[in-house]
């Protein structure tokens, strides 16, 4: 896991994720904009992915535990492909709404992913 | 209670609007406790058998509790209204416990503290899936159509 990858994901998706809840609760459908924040989200996920695979291989290991940090991951990167896919049956509002909800949700998990992998001492 | 009963149906039903909403919330925290039970049994289930076991306990309670809405039949009701009725009395039991005798809790749980380290999530989602139930009863003559 890249630190600063990391917190461009955050800038990401924090506010892609308010601008969904703003977006849906004032009853935009799903749009390319709400649905292309969420995708961004997820793409970003399997570059951190990729990351965290090669990082140790350059030195940069975890510092907390690795099935925690992974179960994270993986948790995250199933998140907003379920959103994406609800958006696309579902084309209300309030789909939206859990578009921005799918992407806080991921900007907690990273969070605490930083954590384990940079913070916390084992 | 078959698959094309409970899908695709129209807005007049329970899983319409906000509910949608709820049902989603309530699927990651489904994860989310999943996850971290998961976690704490295959790292260390020695080490706290009663806290990880609850954390095992609440997650299936929260995944069955996230189909109990989904579905808009009567026996799904009551399950859901079950479920989400022991989700409460956990959060409330486990986070006072949690406080007034930590030694019994010293491995977190989603419960304990009343669920702070989800954001007391855990604490509110079921006084709203309970309001939700109560102005959402189910309706079969409405659902179906």
């Amino acid at each position: 896991m890249i630190e600063w990858f990391t917190w461009f994901q955050l800038a990401i998706a924090v506010p892609g994720g308010l601008l969904c809840i703003v977006l849906g609760l004032v009853g935009r459908k799903p749009t390319d904009l709400t649905m292309g924040a969420t995708a961004l989200v997820e793409l970003l996920l399997i570059v951190q992915l990729a990351a965290a695979i090669a990082a140790p291989l350059a030195g940069n290991t975890a510092t907390g535990s690795l099935l925690e940090f992974y179960t994270y991951l993986v948790s995250a990167i199933l998140l907003p492909v379920v959103a994406g896919f609800w958006a696309l049956v579902e084309r209300s509002r309030w789909s939206t709404v859990i578009l921005g909800v799918t992407c806080l949700s991921v900007a907690v998990m990273l969070y605490r992913m930083n954590q384990i992998w940079n913070v916390q001492g084992s | 209670m078959t698959k094309s009963q409970t899908e695709m149906t129209g807005p007049a039903n329970r899983v319409s609007g906000i509910g949608r909403l709820l049902i989603a919330v309530y699927g990651v925290l489904a994860l989310a406790a999943t996850g971290r039970s998961f976690v704490q049994i295959v790292r260390a289930f020695d080490e706290a058998p009663l806290a990880y076991s609850l954390s095992a306990l609440a997650a299936v309670v929260y995944i069955v509790a996230t189909i109990a809405l989904v579905r808009r039949t009567l026996l799904w009701y009551r399950i859901a209204w079950f479920t989400i009725g022991f989700e409460l009395l956990g959060v409330l039991v486990v986070g006072t416990l949690s406080l007034v005798d930590p030694a019994l809790f010293q491995h977190a749980t989603v419960w304990s503290v009343y669920g702070s380290g989800y954001l007391f999530i855990p604490l509110v989602l079921p006084l709203l899936g309970m309001w939700w139930l109560a102005s959402h009863p189910p309706t079969p003559s409405r659902s179906r159509a």
